[in-house]
């Protein structure tokens, strides 16, 4: 185990952003290893200036350094020059604390939060001298563990990884520790990698894809069912039941060169029960539950002081949500105009006049631009997501943003929903004008960017059964989105590649036969997927038809009730039914309301686990929540003009 | 009361390869983690006030870099509170940069960037005939190099940039050790060279010693040992004014 820094060194110069590989964050932790420790390198598969600030890599960073029979480091994945200079001088992956091989740890655990990095999996692995393939390696190989979002359908990873982890990684990886410990004791005796693999699958939590079978029938998952008898049937995902115990990261890390969220990250809950069908971040990560105040409050005071940063972020899937954050924001700036006072900035903005009196408050002097997300253009479309931002809402957040100082907003959009027709998605323009002219009372300035994006539906979501459109239909409804805003003024329109939600969406609802698909386009060049400068739909195109698949049986087919998802096996605690019963209530345009205020529906996720919400109050937040408590039937009624209201035309799958 | 103070500071080891912008920001993190008494600019986006001196390049190491530090006014910083305040800055800064000296500058001097006239650089070069190349390079009135400038290519002349060039005692490697701890197989060279007009970087230097090659192939280590300013005609070390206020001395 020694360091490859002095055969690094002399390739550092030659690259762009050295800085990405030298490590030396404040925070970063010296790691004291030893033959008894279970040895960690947590890995994220994109580029160090995206990966550096991921807050569940941070928090499970320094879990496990506390622990007395781990260590942990980190590596990201290097740019391509460096990786041709490695591959050229016969160098390999290599973490950033002590610059060792990856090959040389016990556990390399990557975290995906998105599709489009499978690639970069396979080519880190690969860069480790490791064999991609989970079969090809032995006990002397580390084992490849995947966590985060995208691992809830991990199936087209079945092939590369040993364990995926479903859900929070705070407790389920002392649980893992505690196994490959006793492996490495126990010499990591020939043969024994079977061994340890099917102890990790009785892990809560920890699924296994070799310890299951999968059969198809007609060229469709037929059913997947564990190989021995010890191995449980169904996977459910892993949940911290109280936040307030892990008040993680402690030792954030400040990296020495610009990355993508360069401040400090408190992040003040996790989950989400407002209930947007298409969200699979709100599904999976159920149920709510807020870290308190007071512990928010210190984690802010003490990781300015520790870091220096003079800006600190709130995250959470909706931050306006939290309890009393009127308070906690006014606690922590006193007074933002104070010299030195830190900035605050709030992710995620709900869409309502409320929460722009809270941006107001936090922005100090600075209004450069406020981000909503409609994402429907018409309230019936906006009924059928469960996104219950009535036009009242909207234009009261825009009327707000402009009378205190913003000229410019940004509307994020979704085009391809379920049922959507044209006029829903013209009416993407119609609601960006009308905030144009709510803006134009306050400024003549006043303009505002559509940014329209395809919709990919994603597993443990009641979207799970919608037929994706094709790139022609998204290339459609985007075209027909910009020549609507080319008569609009004051409206501009970016809009996502289609193309990559096609590559997108091949995985996410993918079964194993995806796995080969995936192998080809990295083995093709096809890194660095999320990276305009490097995707070309051809080589995931040609890579399908490779394998004898389609783009309408993977990304664009309609799924029936009866259909057997390759994630079966697999539960994010939602009820099947539940799911089921959503969709039908989407296409029924029937809204749902947020249940951390109402009554529960019992999607099960708390049932099932024994959990509840954690929210300091029990009653929605004052001026507008998107739905909870209003009457829904003046949803689309338009407070200030009058404009016809059109009836929605079928097309419902 | 203080109102301005000068910081020398060392650039070693890994966090060479972070830029000068990085630093910067470094900097700005690193006063707020010591509580310095820093002046701030007015207007929506208040910044410290601070002055940078000359950028170093990215992959050169340094042990005699400057900032200038503002001071506010109401802090009523006096010439006691230095001697804690280098402490408390090296603290804070990241492995790799340490305060050495902390001092008032002369006010006369002018600032920084435009004061400094050149600097001395330790290399550690492999390459087998580089004696040879220095002395070619010395028995020479041009040393014609072709690169960048604002986006176009252009051959210079810069040889008028290089004030000085031989190989150095190993000794001199001795005088930074252990701080700067670099492999001895390569050959020391020393150079000085001008800051002003038609400046040259190290590893220009490397290119014009050793054309058509990369220069990090061969330029092992850089450090940046001295800084000069000119004094009536004279060129004096940019530390030379701290002699008047040896306050907060390493």
């Amino acid at each position: 185990m020694t360091s490859l820094w002095s055969r690094l060194e002399p390739l550092l110069a030659k690259v762009r952003k050295p800085a990405r590989y030298i490590g030396c964050e404040d925070g970063a932790i010296e790691p004291r290893h030893s033959p008894e420790k279970v040895a960690w390198l947590l890995a994220y598969p994109d580029v160090y200036e995206v990966g550096l600030p991921n807050q569940g890599l941070q928090i499970l960073y320094e879990i496990l350094n506390e622990r007395s029979d781990a260590v942990a480091e980190r590596t990201y994945a290097p740019w391509v020059d460096l990786d041709a200079l490695l591959r050229q001088h016969g160098i390999p992956l290599f973490s950033l604390e002590t610059h060792r091989a990856a090959g040389d740890f016990d556990i390399l655990a990557f975290n995906l939060s998105s599709e489009l990095v499978y690639t970069n999996l396979l080519n880190m692995v690969d860069l480790a001298g490791l064999p991609i393939h989970a079969d090809r390696r032995t006990e002397n190989h580390p084992l490849i563990i995947i966590g985060g979002h995208a691992a809830f359908n991990p199936e087209p990873m079945a092939d590369f990884i040993d364990v995926a982890v479903l859900g929070e990684g705070e407790e389920v990886i002392g649980e893992i520790t505690d196994v490959v410990r006793e492996w490495k004791a126990s010499g990591r005796t020939p043969g024994s990698r079977h061994a340890v693999l099917r102890a990790l699958s009785r892990i809560p939590g920890a699924y296994v894809p070799s310890m299951y079978d999968v059969q198809y029938a007609n060229g469709r998952v037929h059913s997947v069912a564990p190989r021995y008898a010890d191995v449980p049937e169904r996977v459910t995902k892993r949940t911290v039941s109280d936040l307030g115990a892990w008040n993680y990261p402690r030792r954030p890390l400040a990296p020495l060169t610009e990355v993508v969220h360069d401040r400090l990250a408190v992040e003040v809950f996790r989950g989400c029960t407002r209930g947007c069908r298409f969200c699979q971040a709100g599904m999976i990560t159920r149920p709510v539950r807020e870290r308190p105040a007071e512990q928010v409050r210190t984690m802010v005071a003490e990781g300015l002081k520790r870091t220096g940063y003079n800006e600190v972020s709130l995250t959470s899937l909706s931050t306006a949500d939290f309890s009393g954050i009127e308070g906690l924001v006014s606690s922590l700036v006193p007074d933002p105009t104070a010299c030195g006072a830190p900035t605050i900035s709030l992710p995620s903005l709900r869409v309502d006049a409320f929460t722009v009196g809270l941006a107001d408050k936090v922005a100090g002097g600075r209004r450069s631009g406020l981000t909503f997300a409609p994402e429907a253009g018409t309230w019936r479309l906006r009924t059928v997501i469960n996104k219950l931002i009535t036009e009242e809402d909207l234009y009261g957040a825009v009327d707000s943003a402009f009378s205190s100082g913003w000229s410019r907003t940004k509307l994020y959009f979704l085009t391809g929903l379920p049922s959507e027709t044209d006029v829903d998605t013209r009416g993407i323009v119609d609601l960006a004008a009308g905030c144009v002219e709510v803006g134009r009372r306050h400024t003549k300035k006043a303009s505002v960017t559509v940014s329209v994006g395809g919709f990919v539906p994603k597993s443990h979501t009641p979207f799970q059964w919608f037929g994706q459109n094709s790139v022609a239909e998204l290339r459609r409804k985007i075209g027909l989105v910009r020549e609507a805003a080319s008569k609009a003024k004051g409206v501009n329109v970016k809009w996502h590649d289609p193309a990559a939600s096609l590559a997108e969406g091949i995985s996410s609802r993918g079964d194993r036969r995806i796995g080969p698909v995936i192998e080809r386009v990295w083995r093709t060049g096809g890194v660095f997927q999320e990276w305009s400068e490097f995707f070309e739909l051809d080589r995931w195109l040609d890579a399908l038809a490779a394998e004898g698949l389609t783009v309408e049986e993977f990304v664009t087919r309609h799924r029936d009730e009866d259909e057997v998802f390759p994630w079966h096996h697999l539960s994010a605690g939602l009820h099947q039914d539940f799911l089921w019963q959503d969709w039908r209530a989407a296409l029924a345009e029937s809204g749902l309301e947020d249940c951390r205020w109402t009554p529960c529906y019992d999607c099960g996720v708390c049932t099932g686990d024994g959990l509840e919400h954690v929210v300091a109050s029990a009653v929605p937040p004052a001026g507008g929540s998107q739905g909870t408590g209003q009457d829904l039937s003046r949803g689309g009624a338009i407070p200030v003009f009058i404009r016809p209201m059109e009836k929605p035309v079928g097309n419902t799958p | 009361m203080i109102s301005k103070i000068r910081v020398s500071y060392s650039k070693v080891g890994k966090v060479r390869f972070t830029g000068h912008r990085d630093v910067a920001h470094m900097w700005e993190r690193s006063l707020r983690k010591a509580e310095m008494p820093v002046a701030m600019s007015g207007g929506f986006h208040p910044r410290p006030k601070l002055a940078f001196g000359l950028a170093l390049p990215t992959g050169a190491e340094s042990v005699i870099e400057l900032i200038d530090i503002t001071l506010d006014a109401q802090s009523d910083t006096v010439l006691d509170d230095l001697n804690a305040m280098r402490e408390r800055l090296s603290l804070a800064l990241p492995v790799g940069l340490a305060v050495t000296d902390i001092w008032i500058p002369d006010q006369e001097l002018i600032s920084l960037q435009e004061g400094v006239v050149a600097s001395s650089w330790l290399m550690m070069v492999d390459a087998p005939d580089i004696e040879t190349e220095i002395d070619r390079i010395n028995a020479s009135s041009v040393a014609m190099l072709e690169r960048e400038r604002k986006g176009e290519r252009h051959v210079d002349d810069v040889r008028p940039a290089i004030l000085e060039l031989q190989l150095a005692e190993p000794s001199l490697i001795d005088t930074f050790e252990p701080q700067w701890s670099v492999d001895r197989t390569a050959t020391p060279v020393e150079a000085v060279l001008s800051n002003v007009g038609r400046s040259i970087r190290p590893t220009e230097l490397i290119e014009v010693l050793l054309p058509a090659r990369d220069p990090w192939d061969h330029l092992r280590r850089v450090l940046r040992t001295k800084q000069w300013i000119e004094r009536d005609g004279q060129r004096i070390d940019v530390l030379a004014d701290r002699a008047a206020c040896p306050i907060g001395s390493a």
